[in-house]
């Protein structure tokens, strides 16, 4: 497929791992992290990992953002389907991810919830325009690149006077993510960072020159291809190898230095940044998720049903997601990983999405650490 | 019904008219709207003799009876390259034809919703008998039932099939060995991909039609060339992937992949890329797999290659022992990775 093969090229990836083999200097241990799930997907869906030199270790990050929802939120949107009866529009792979009671979106909707998986923002908003009788909520997740989607549907739900329309709203932001991986105690000894492909598209490259001033660690943001994260990997080989510690852009042909200005607009004139916002794993961060301006309350869905009072739950005790996305385990190292926690039935959020570091794993990478016949 | 009582009968308004409670009652309209529609679509000579049931011939001497069932919930009901009644037609041929077997009979079992349009049920009816026609099959008894309006889904059909296999070995999902050559019959993901273009909520513009066909004939030509075929099957709901991980557990074996010699049209490619799913595991209904000796695997692909339904066919990878039974896959890009069962429903993600 034109545009897309080209970056899936066989013997390009042959001649770029070569050069990451003779980049990795044998002496020294790469650990270098992914911070975004659509990476952590694509390193696994590709059988990338295997094709590193053993020293050039991947981390995968916390940028997958189903993984990083804590349950609390979840158990709002069950409670709205359940007790308040409303039509809620969740993304697809939001739907079972474990909430508390090991309920998640799917289990209330067996239980009855009205809950509708939909593939973009703008569908929820046409539910709602055809479901004039019935209070429509979206459960609007992700990082940068869901959010412009959301805040564009709030404003037009304005224009159209919509009433039965609300967001309840779960974006976050990338860079307050990052500092916390790079500031928190028990700090992972990282080289540097693949930065995010998508939401470089709308922040920008310019975006990460304050973390690494501050960290002196390199980013290089590339694209989701296999091709171009090998070369993402590449570079920032070179630059760990050259002691830089620089913002470079693999991604040229999506990602400016300026982002998208339209979209950073549109999402200034809809959100504002939240006092602290809890992250799984990562727990409470200072000015890390966005709430819907006052302007547009009435599109609230936190405002609309008052009663929606977020509460902390703790996550599984034996579950290591939170030590996962802040890149200190594997996978692996988790005792209910592949047994009481699987795909089918999670216990964490990683193995929830295909882009969450322990569903990768169990879906494509468990079988290297069994054997791999030839 | 005789003709001397149903002069007085207001006929089947075929048109306007819908599915009531009372076409599932046992009385009168259900008389008239089996007559009309069933019976008259889907004629033959045990289904006219009106009985409980059908009275049928044995199959040949030294041979063995096969019998498979399926039921068909499908939305939306037509899809480009088929229609619910065809599917239910195919499904069945092709779980007996996976077995070896020569396809003989079927039953079919109708779930209408009160409410349905009865020319859409006409329609489906009649693409059920063109399928059949076709497969050499015969439909030769059947049920209907009504459920309320808002418990079904327009309509619902089980059919059961009945065929015969000779001789004493047959393709089974436990005698993949390893060393065995693992062959597809054409591209996969043909089917999902055309009905998800259809589904609301979703609708996007391709050509990508239904593989849903019949594949006995194709399976005869196979076992034609005197090929011991370990197993056969049709990687319907789950797709490629799951299929294989079944054959995988059932006969203890491992396998190993080659993704690029897997056939996948450029628009279920494009679909699929473009709602973050995975071709492998999207569903087929006219595609099978099969596993047989290494040395036996050109000349079934040359006889595959002969057949209209698989011009594509190609061995997709191999047979290896395995205790933990793992289908590994050599991507295209040279990496190696694990193609585990589908989990759940393939949900698409978000970015």
């Amino acid at each position: 497929m034109k545009y897309v093969d080209e970056f899936r090229d066989g013997a390009l990836a042959q001649n770029l791992t070569e050069s990451i083999a003779l980049e990795a200097k044998s002496s020294r241990t790469y650990r270098l992290m992914e911070f975004c799930g659509g990476h952590t997907h694509a390193l696994s869906r590709y059988g990338l990992l295997g094709m590193l030199p053993a020293n050039v270790q991947m981390i995968h990050g916390p940028g997958c953002p189903v993984c990083v929802l804590p349950i609390g939120r979840i158990d709002l949107a069950i409670r709205l389907a359940l007790e308040h009866d409303v039509i809620l529009c969740s993304y697809g792979d939001c739907l079972r991810v474990p909430a508390s009671n090991q309920m998640s979106l799917l289990k209330a909707k067996a239980r009855g919830g009205d809950v509708r998986m939909v593939y973009s923002a703008l569908d929820a908003l046409k539910i709602a325009t055809n479901n004039p009788t019935r209070q429509v909520v979206f459960f609007a997740i992700g990082f940068e690149t869901t959010t412009p989607p959301t805040a564009s549907i709030i404003r037009q739900a304005r224009v159209a006077r919509l009433t039965n329309f609300s967001v309840l709203c779960n974006h976050v932001l990338t860079l307050p993510a990052m500092e916390a991986i790079l500031t928190q105690p028990g700090e992972v000894p990282l080289q540097g960072l693949v930065g995010p492909a998508h939401v470089s598209t709308v922040i920008g490259s310019q975006s990460y020159q304050s973390i690494t001033n501050r960290f002196n660690k390199p980013i290089v943001i590339s694209g989701f291809e296999p091709l171009d994260l090998l070369q993402g990997i590449l570079m920032l080989l070179r630059q760990v190898n050259e002691g830089r510690a620089e913002v470079e852009n693999e991604f040229t042909r999506a990602v400016t230095l300026a982002g998208n200005r339209k979209a950073q607009a549109l999402v200034h004139e809809v959100f504002e940044v939240r006092d602290s916002f809890e992250w799984r794993g990562l727990g409470s961060l200072p000015f890390s998720g966005l709430k819907i301006r006052v302007a547009f309350a009435e599109f609230d869905a936190e405002l609309r049903y008052p009663d929606l009072i977020y509460t902390n739950v703790p996550d599984h005790k034996a579950c290591e997601c939170g030590a996962i996305l802040r890149g200190e385990k594997r996978p692996q190292d988790c005792k209910i990983f592949g047994t009481v926690c699987t795909p089918d039935n999670p216990i964490g959020s990683c193995m929830v999405s295909s882009e969450g570091a322990c569903a990768a794993h169990y879906t494509y990478g468990r079988f290297s650490e069994v054997k791999w016949a030839s | 019904m005789s003709k001397g009582q149903s002069v007085y009968v207001r006929p089947l308004d075929l048109k306007h008219g819908r599915v009531d409670m009372s076409h599932g009652s046992g009385g009168r309209a259900s008389a008239q709207l089996i007559e009309t529609v069933f019976a008259a679509l889907l004629d033959n000579e045990y289904l006219r003799q009106g009985n409980d049931g059908a009275v049928l011939p044995l199959p040949p001497a030294n041979s063995r009876l096969v019998m498979s069932t399926d039921a068909h919930v499908v939305s939306p009901l037509f899809f480009p390259g088929g229609d619910i009644g065809s599917l239910s037609v195919h499904g069945t041929v092709n779980d007996l034809a996976m077995m070896g077997a020569h396809p003989l009979w079927l039953s079919a079992s109708f779930i209408l919703e009160e409410g349905f349009a009865l020319c859409d049920l006409q329609r489906i009816v009649s693409s059920m008998a063109q399928a059949a026609k076709a497969a050499g099959v015969a439909i030769v008894t059947g049920d209907t039932k009504v459920v309320e309006r808002g418990k079904g889904d327009g309509v619902y059909i089980s059919t059961t099939g009945v065929g015969y296999v000779q001789g004493v070995t047959s393709p089974s999902g436990d005698r993949a060995r390893a060393g065995d050559a693992i062959l597809l019959s054409g591209t996969i993901g043909d089917h999902g991909m055309a009905i998800m273009s259809q589904r609301e909520g979703l609708q996007f513009e391709s050509d990508i039609e239904s593989d849903s066909a019949a594949l006995h004939e194709l399976v005869a030509v196979m076992l034609a060339t005197g090929a011991d075929i370990h197993v056969l099957r049709d990687p319907t709901r789950g797709g490629l992937a799951t299929t294989l991980n079944e054959i995988a557990r059932q006969s203890g074996v491992g396998m190993v992949l080659d993704e690029g010699s897997i056939p996948v049209h450029r628009q279920v490619v494009a679909a699929c890329e473009f709602l973050g799913l995975d071709p492998l595991y999207i569903a087929n209904e006219g595609k099978l797999i099969a596993v047989c000796a290494e040395a036996d695997a050109e000349q079934l692909i040359n006889a595959m290659h002969a057949h209209p339904l698989a011009p594509l066919a190609a061995v997709i990878g191999t047979v290896i022992a395995d205790d933990a039974c793992f289908v590994q896959m050599k991507t295209k890009l040279g990496g190696k990775r694990m193609v585990d069962w589908l989990n759940g429903d393939q949900l698409p993600r978000i970015c």
